[in-house]
């Protein structure tokens, strides 16, 4: 499946072909243990590259061409979806995408960052950046879910805020500071899932949740590696120690108190497999919607602003 | 988050000013008039001829602002720990010690309660000249206890603003500050306590998407650049010239993210005269 093949990658998927060929000769020869104990030899592979794999290493995973996106996701857990377009004040911003769907027949609402997957739809998404009426647009859609009482659901997928004239003249900081706000009380709970890049305020303008998720191969921090090594190395050529020292990986989040689960990806990664990606993180979302719906609601909201304000290290 | 480069930049230049063998006098950033001094401080360190409002810190502020000795100041020394021992062209530990040392204050925003005319207030003022008034954990938790003392004393909020944004070396820790922020906001407008916030130059990144664009009242200075992603970033990413007076508090009010522009001399009396509207 996987078209784009990183560099580390290469072993792994060079040896996986060499059994794909063998296997089309093993009609005609006796060569079953061998397919046998090169299988076990890529499985080997597979584990020892991805225990060991270096934060700039995960950076690039995450932004695997083929990994799938939040409509990839959407599509394979949900049933019903019906798509909702537009903030009701200045346009539809495809670059974040949200509507009503059913997870084993409950309807909640889904909103996630969209990335394209080649040039045309790429330009047609903004590559997942969105713009102030996209912020607008996932705050409607929540307060659409907050009125039906339906659970909401958020995918983190994004380079950034779009840093444009137009979303500076359309309040790109007040619309990203309004969601923080709005979002802290809203009356449902929210689960937030980072399935990819989670750049900064771009992507925290739709992160703030009772249960933060984060799959095994994603990054989440306050810039990007490339961005930091070009602002404090003031060069481009140092984007893997940035990596290293920003600590953006799901365990060192997990470590550092900002997000609560990580959610494990199929072998290889989830590029490697998307509908089997779909099936893990929707049954984690299950068990997060149920626990959830136990707790009252103004106990959730308490807990929730009390989760984030407990946030940060310090000394004193 | 280009902000980092400009406030090198910013913080050299002042230095160089501070070399000028005769101290007493200034020249203004913008009109280049020679100004001395007691006069800047006299006019509220803004232009005599142009208006031009010079960058001020925390004790400026206070002195302006509040009634003699007013000021108690909160969680004076909460310090960062560099909680992910980061490290660049040179350590966080490092950058915080000389910044301590440089300002004689121990992070990028100040708090406490204060009398502004006769109003009971609880403040907090950021100092840009502490790493870029960068926003790590202690700015947002210093904002946090601030907003938990309002609601406690029942005292509005003031917020002055004056940011280069989430500060680097936190990394997603800095991030979550705007998180902490905000979600705290919502428990202090369900208490329906006023919270007014000013915004002076520059304010960009993070802090203006969360804290800075949440006030009940947004009131900038004249001429501050107040934005979300900055100038050289959004010219490198769009490729085009951004137009004349682009993210000024001019540019603001006419797209609508701000209430009223506000001259430094003003300001006490204009927040006193808010204050007593929300009151009576
Ligand atoms: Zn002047």
């Amino acid at each position: 499946m996987a078209k784009t093949v990183l560099e580390f990658e290469k072993p792994i998927i060079e040896l996986e072909a060499k059994i794909a060929e063998m296997r089309k000769l093993a009609d005609t020869l006796d060569i079953a243990e061998e397919i046998k104990s090169l299988e076990e030899k890529v499985s080997l592979l597979q584990d020892q590259i991805f225990s060991s794999l270096t934060r700039w290493q995960i950076v690039q995973l995450a932004r695997h061409p083929d990994r799938p996106y939040t409509l990839d996701y959407i599509e394979r857990m949900t049933t019903n979806f019906i798509e909702l377009h537009g903030d009701r004040c200045f346009r539809d911003d495809k670059a974040v995408v949200g509507g009503f769907g059913m997870l084993d027949g409950q309807t909640a609402m889904l909103i996630g960052q969209q990335k394209g997957r080649d040039t045309k739809s790429n330009i047609y998404r903004n590559f997942g950046m969105m713009n102030p009426e996209g912020y607008r647009k996932a705050l409607r859609l929540m307060k659409l879910a907050e009125k039906f009482e339906k659970p909401v659901i958020t995918f983190l997928d994004t380079p950034g805020a779009y840093p444009g004239i137009e979303a500076e003249e359309r309040g790109q900081a007040e619309a990203i500071a309004r969601n923080l706000f709005e979002m802290s009380r809203l009356h449902i709970p929210i689960i937030v899932v980072i399935i990819g890049e989670g750049a900064s305020g771009g992507a925290l303008g739709i992160g703030i949740g009772d249960r933060i998720l984060m799959l095994e191969n994603c990054w989440y921090s306050v810039i990007s590696p490339e961005s930091c090594s070009s602002i404090l190395w003031r060069s481009w050529d140092y984007k893997e120690q940035a990596a290293e020292a920003l600590k953006l990986t799901a365990r060192d989040l997990l470590d550092l108190k900002i997000i609560d689960k990580i959610v494990p990806e199929p072998t290889g990664g989830a590029h490697r497999n998307h509908e089997e990606a779909a099936m893990i993180l929707k049954k984690v979302l299950l068990d997060e919607l149920k626990r959830l719906k136990k707790i009252k609601i103004d106990k959730l909201i308490d807990d929730r602003v009390e989760k984030f304000s407990n946030m940060g290290v310090y000394s004193e | 988050m280009a902000w980092f480069k400009r406030t090198k930049s910013h913080i050299e230049s002042e230095t160089k000013r501070k070399d000028i063998p005769d101290g007493m006098w200034v020249k203004c950033e913008s009109c280049s008039e020679i100004i001395h001094k007691r006069q800047l401080e006299q006019n509220f360190h803004t232009c005599p001829k142009c208006n031009y409002h010079f960058r001020i810190g925390s004790s400026e502020y206070i002195e302006i602002l509040f009634e003699k000795k007013s000021f108690k100041e909160l969680d004076k020394k909460i310090t960062s720990s560099d909680p992910l021992e980061f490290v660049d062209t040179k350590s966080y530990k490092a950058r915080i010690k000389e910044a301590i040392k440089n300002t004689g204050i121990y992070d990028a925003v100040r708090t406490g309660t204060a009398k502004l005319n006769g109003h009971e207030v609880v403040a907090a003022i950021m100092d840009f000249s502490f790493i870029g008034g960068s926003m790590g954990s202690v700015v947002g938790e210093k904002i946090s206890r601030a907003i938990d003392k309002s609601i406690k004393t029942r005292r509005p909020l003031l917020i002055i603003s004056k940011s280069g944004g989430a500060r680097m070396m936190e990394a997603a820790l800095s991030l979550m500050q705007l998180a902490k922020t905000s979600a705290k906001l919502t428990k202090l407008a369900e208490q329906k306590i006023p919270y007014i916030s000013v915004i002076t130059d520059p304010t960009t990144g993070g802090t203006t998407a969360s804290y800075a664009m949440l006030g009940d009242v947004n009131i900038a200075e004249p001429g501050a650049l107040i934005g979300f992603a900055g100038p050289r970033v959004i010219k490198q990413a769009t490729g085009k010239d951004l137009p004349k007076g682009f993210q000024t508090s001019e540019f603001l009010l006419e797209k609508g993210f701000i209430d009223f522009i506000c001259h430094r001399k003003e300001l006490k009396e204009k927040i006193s005269q808010l204050l007593d509207l929300f009151k009576n």
